[in-house]
């Protein structure tokens, strides 16, 4: 498509039409945003070569998408909540749910097999709650979040208190913080890797994910189109709910601590994530490629910071508060400039007129 | 006291208006008439500093103006009132009123005393009974329009602009609406009244002027002429410029609706679409005519009677029911229900069959492609990709989008709400045509329309409805204007 | 419909919205006097003076960070920062003055409030001029200014010793029996109260959250006022922030922390809609109330502290899940009532 335009543009005699080509298609394939997320990371991993030599290491890569694990799981199943145009503020209280309840059953005596898909049912629950409230009874799904986001954790006190449990079996602790088949990626890297792949393709390539566009685009026409919009909605705050137990189990395995204080703060990580992947807080736009880049480009900046002796590890919090407004902001910015140009261009035939 | 001379307004390649010449003086109250897509509202927002025209001139009191936004206009004492209230549900009426302009007292406070004799005053003034402190929320529509007016009058607006006012008003509260024109016009204001409903216009108007195609085509003292040919100048083209229905064998009744009611809106409502035939509802807007389309789709739920498809009864309230039985709707707001504007064309026309053009889970993009592109060469679509979104199309191309989207789901009946409304004549034809073959084809078409030459060059039947209720059917040889007209506002109840 | 039907019918619809208002209120003062009634019950300490003067006092700077967010979800928006605002401002008061021990009082006041009207100043901005989301605004700034927070502080703390006596007085000492904290918290609600209540511009912010283009075609300035509302809610956090370091005295980067749910819970349960439009910063303060009741019993009955989180969540639910099922029933009682479509 644009590729064709650029190739019929060409000059028939230009000897580097090829790789001009090959780029353009490259960059219609990816979308201006994604190759905007490109760039910021190449800056970044410069940037981070330079604060510490440690930082380009196989090692680095390891620890770094390790922490962010539990995060990037569920920017996934918030990718597909924000594009319907609604949001999830409870993912971390979900987590930590999940955390405690696996601590609680495992200190009555459960085998981690059977916990593992309890945990994933409270998920499923907790998720189906937030879906009910916003579906049925029509309440704004950030209200709803606020209350389970205190809720939910909350719950997880109760269940748990103060305790932590530590003694998971090592087969499955190793399994949390391992590498897989003996390179440098974490075995939480790879399960990632597969979800990302599957919530990809439903999102890109099924009809119900192109439902999820064109309710977060439009949800009267979608409706008057004959979709399901209060299933699918609920279906994807269950789907939130289930990912963020996922990441909960993850987390408690991988760090061989399972509590009720786990993941604070992983909500704000996990939104950025999306609103930087280009998913619009409005609904209708985004692509899972987008929000794969930014949370790598996330956990770069987080490791160069970490790693970095001069600047403190205070700055991550800063720096993915001012991503997370600016992913907004800066498009806002561009366009009302972009329109301020266009205005002034067509003010001057018009002024004539008159 | 305000003058419109030759203005004109277009939207990139759409004449909205052209010709325009209107004036009002102190103490006249004038209809403004014509069809929809006539021109009318364009003209209004010109006169409300709401869009800037782009050629003519406009005068207040002599003084030639240039309104750059609804503020200019208010000050220069145009006031208008739109169909939709601009209100503030949470707020009392009094304070709805007086909002941004509170009367103040001592240290800057709000004297809530005089806001409340102020406001009483207007009411007073306006001859209406309204409690000043009670809150917006739960007024009906009448009440409404008439906080707004009163707002408008806050302001010393000479000017009242109202749009549409009686289209959701009952006998009673048009009455006392009449009252409060009648009380403003002694008082000195010019008020500027669009309706569709004659008997209204006789009533209370002094004088009309009459819009067609964009342009304004009349203007008279409404003591110089009659309802009919009034309507002549509405209507006034050629019937045969339209594309009239082809024959087609008229077979079994498809779609049965058996006496559907929805409190407050329609009631009673049975009538048959047979296959190959075209059925017009039409009325005044405000009849319900949308309501019944929605409610037989299942968009709303009906609170009484059932509609069938094929001899099968139709669950209510579910949309994908009734799309699985074989019903299309396309409905009467392209942009907000029709089409997901920011989608592309490709993704708009296959939104109806995504399940079908999947394969083992997932959606073949070339499928999606060739469905959509299908379609755009039926309809003659014109565009420049698939990958566009709707957007970028006109309204013509954009409502053959919406009737590809349905068309693809092969339908047995195909309800259609204003099916040519805003679009341009060249399309309009096509549609027409489109609709023809349909019927042809077997299908049996509800359509629902204001357009009187749509109605009567269509239709095999005509079922005309009024304020909720059917008030009569006409064959396709007894349907002409007056007879339409004269069902459409109530003056003659069905034999 | 006739002269006194109608007068009669708004009359009806005024009541009828009144009277909800009023039983949403009542609720709150009736759930107030159970609970401490029940609590009484169990443990009579609880209603011993010092108990409830420490009530009291946790109430106060709640329902003066509850009166700032009232004003901004009243215009349709949301303040979760206002916990990282509180946190900044309290250290920067404390840290302020363990350096400098004659500073006098007001100054340390006027700075703190200062520091959190620009913190408020940097969110409204980014809301009205910027366009982003109050959420995504907030939400960002509530980690920014905790990260600017533990920045500054480095790890270290505040203590109490060092600040003088005159100040940690205004934290623990009454006046005619009054704790100071709470004629502070009763002064910014009678302040603020007012100025919603009779004050053309406390009146717009209503304007905006019921109507946000309503407001607009009726000529208010709603980007200034909305920014007014996130620069006077920063402004109170930031006397809240002051307040804290008198009361607590030991400050470090993570004062107030969380402060934001409690305090957007205390509005809501008070009454004011998440939707904008309706509320009081007196419901507001009732909600505050309410929700230091609840934690002050739990410790009192010694209960888990841990149930307080889930209370406070399940609270908020409960509230606008309530105040949707009645909204619905309100309008639909009101739209039957006027409804005279013929036949």
């Amino acid at each position: 498509m644009q590729a064709e335009t650029a190739t019929q543009g060409t000059p028939p005699a230009a000897a580097p039409a090829p790789p001009r080509e090959g780029a353009t298609r490259l960059r219609a394939a990816l979308g201006r945003w994604e190759a905007l997320l490109i760039g910021l990371i190449a800056i970044t991993l410069i940037a981070g070569s330079t604060l510490s030599e440690e930082f380009l290491t196989a090692d680095s890569f390891t620890t770094g998408s390790l922490d962010l694990s539990e995060v990037a799981l569920m920017a996934l199943a918030l990718t597909l909540v924000i594009v319907a145009a609604e949001i999830d503020l409870s993912v971390a209280s979900m987590l930590a749910l999940s955390s405690a309840l696996m601590a609680d059953l495992w200190n009555r005596g459960l085998p981690l097999e059977l916990i593992m898909p309890i945990c994933l049912l409270a998920g499923a629950l907790c998720g189906a709650f937030n879906g009910f409230l916003v579906t049925r009874l029509g309440l704004p799904s950030l209200a709803v979040t606020i209350g389970t986001f205190a809720l939910f954790r909350g719950l997880a006190y109760v269940v748990i208190g103060d305790e932590s449990v530590t003694d998971f079996p090592a087969t499955w602790t190793d399994r949390g913080f391992g590498n897989f088949a003996g390179t440098f990626i974490p075995n939480t890297i790879v399960l990632f890797a597969i979800l990302a792949v599957a919530f990809g393709v439903v999102l890109h390539a099924t009809p119900f994910g192109r439902s999820i566009y064109a309710i977060g685009a439009n949800q009267e026409a979608a409706y008057f189109a004959g979709l399901r919009v209060k299933r699918i909605k609920l279906t994807l705050f269950v789907v939130s709910g289930v990912v963020a137990a996922l990441a909960g189990i993850v987390i408690s395995l991988r760090n061989s601590t399972a509590a009720a204080n786990v993941g604070q703060g992983f909500e704000l990580t996990a939104i950025t994530a999306v609103l930087l992947g280009g998913v619009s807080i409005f609904g209708g736009r985004g692509t899972i490629l987008g929000v794969i880049l930014a949370l790598f480009l996330l956990g770069a900046i987080q490791k160069a910071i970490l790693l970095s002796e001069s600047i403190s590890s205070y700055w991550i919090q800063i720096v993915t508060g001012t991503l997370l407004v600016g992913s907004v902001l800066g498009p806002n910015v561009a366009r009302r400039a972009r329109e301020a140009r266009r205005r002034h261009a067509h003010q001057h035939p018009l002024e004539e007129g008159q | 006291m305000i003058e419109l001379r030759d203005a004109a307004k277009s939207y990139g390649a759409v004449r909205a208006l052209h010709d325009g010449n209107l004036s009002l003086r102190a103490g006249e109250v004038r209809a403004l008439m014509g069809e929809n897509g006539a021109g009318k509202s364009t003209l209004v927002k010109v006169l409300g500093g709401v869009v800037r025209r782009d050629a003519g001139e406009m005068l207040v009191d002599g003084t030639s103006v240039d309104f750059h936004s609804p503020h200019d206009a208010r000050d220069a004492g145009i006031a208008v009132i739109y169909q939709e209230p601009t209100l503030f549900p949470d707020l009392s009426v009094a304070e709805n009123v007086v909002m941004g302009y509170h009367p103040l007292g001592a240290l800057k406070r709000i004297d809530r005393g005089a806001m409340h004799r102020q406001v009483q005053g207007l009411l007073d003034r306006l001859g209406v009974r309204l409690d000043p402190e009670r809150p917006v929320r739960g007024l009906s529509i009448a009440d409404q329009q008439i906080v707004e007016i009163a707002k408008a009058l806050s302001f010393d607006a000479r000017v009242l602009i109202m749009d549409e006012p009686t289209a959701a008003l009952s006998g009673p509260e048009v009455e006392r609406l009449f009252g409060v024109v009648r009380t403003l016009r002694e008082h000195g204001s010019a008020v500027l009244f669009i309706s569709h409903r004659l008997e209204e216009v006789f009533a209370v108007c002094d004088t009309v002027t009459v819009m067609r195609d964009g342009a304004v085509v009349h203007d008279a003292a409404i003591a110089d002429i009659t309802p009919d040919e009034l309507v002549r100048r509405m209507v006034g083209r050629e019937l045969t410029a339209l594309f009239p229905k082809q024959d087609a064998k008229v077979g079994e009744p498809v779609l049965s609706v058996h006496r559907l009611t929805r409190e407050g809106v329609f009631f009673d409502i049975s009538f048959d679409v047979r296959a190959g035939e075209i059925v017009a509802l039409a009325g005044l807007v405000g009849a319900g005519r949308s309501e019944v389309a929605r409610a037989i789709f299942g968009i709303d739920r009906a609170d009484a009677g059932h509609v069938e498809v094929a001899g099968n009864r139709l669950a209510p309230g579910r949309p994908l029911a009734a799309m699985r039985a074989g019903i299309g709707f396309v409905p009467e707001d392209r942009r907000q229900q029709g089409l997901v504007m920011d989608l592309s064309i490709a993704r708009n026309t296959a939104l109806t069959r995504m399940r079908s053009l999947s394969r083992g889970g997932l959606i073949r993009s070339s499928a999606e492609n060739g469905l959509a592109r299908e379609w755009a060469a039926r309809l003659q679509l014109k565009f420049h990709r698939l990958e566009d979104s709707v957007g970028t199309l006109s309204g013509g191309n954009q409502q053959k989008v919406v009737l590809g989207k349905w068309l693809a789901t092969d339908p047995k009946v195909l309800i259609v709400d204003e099916p040519t409304r805003g679009i341009d004549v060249g399309t309009k034809a096509e549609v027409h045509r489109l609709m023809s073959e349909l019927a042809g084809q077997g299908v049996a078409v509800l359509m629902i329309s204001s357009e009187l030459p749509e109605v009567l060059g269509m239709a095999d039947r005509v079922l005309v409805m009024h304020e909720g209720r059917l008030t009569g059917e006409l064959s396709r040889a007894e349907a002409d204007e007056e007879s339409v007209i004269r069902l459409a506002t109530g003056q003659v109840e069905a034999a | 419909m006739s002269a006194p039907a109608a007068a009669a019918e708004g009359a009806r619809a005024r009541r009828l919205t009144e009277w909800v208002i009023r039983v949403r209120e009542l609720g709150i003062v009736v759930a107030l006097a159970l609970l401490i009634a029940v609590t009484a019950a169990i443990e009579p300490r609880f209603i011993e003076t010092d108990s409830l003067r420490n009530l009291a006092l946790n109430a106060s700077i709640f329902a003066i960070l509850a009166v700032g967010q009232t004003l901004v979800i009243v215009t349709r928006n949301v303040d979760l920062s206002v916990g990282s605002v509180l946190g900044l401002s309290a250290y920067f008061a404390g840290d302020l003055l363990s350096g400098n021990q004659g500073l006098p009082l007001p100054v340390v006041f006027a700075l703190g409030i200062a520091l959190g009207a620009a913190c408020g100043l940097l969110n409204g901005i980014l809301v009205t001029w910027g366009q982003v989301p109050a959420l995504v605004v907030t939400l960002g700034t509530l980690y920014m200014f905790r990260g600017l927070a533990f920045l500054w502080t480095n790890g270290r703390q505040v203590n109490a010793e060092t600040l003088p006596d005159s100040f940690l007085n205004l934290g623990s000492d009454s006046i005619l029996g009054v704790p100071i904290l709470v004629i502070f918290a009763v002064v910014v609600l009678l302040v603020t109260g007012q100025w919603l209540r009779d004050y053309r511009a406390g009146r717009e912010l209503y304007a905006i959250g019921s109507n946000p283009e309503g407001a607009r075609l009726a000529g208010v300035r709603s980007e200034r006022r909305v920014l007014t509302a996130f620069v006077l809610a920063g402004a109170l956090a930031g006397l809240g922030g002051v307040l804290f370091t008198a009361r607590f005295g030991t400050v470090d980067a993570t004062a107030g922390f969380g402060y934001e749910l409690t305090v957007i819970a205390a509005a809501v349960v008070g009454g004011v809609a998440i939707f904008g439009g309706t509320g009081s910063v007196y419901g507001a303060a009732l909600g505050a109330l309410l929700l230091g009741t609840i934690t002050s019993s739990l410790i009192v009955l010694r209960v888990e502290a841990f149930w307080q989180l889930a209370a406070v969540g399940a609270l908020l639910l409960l509230a606008i899940a309530f105040d949707r099922l009645v909204g619905l029933r309100v309008d639909a009682a009101l739209r039957r009532r006027s409804a005279r479509r013929a036949g």
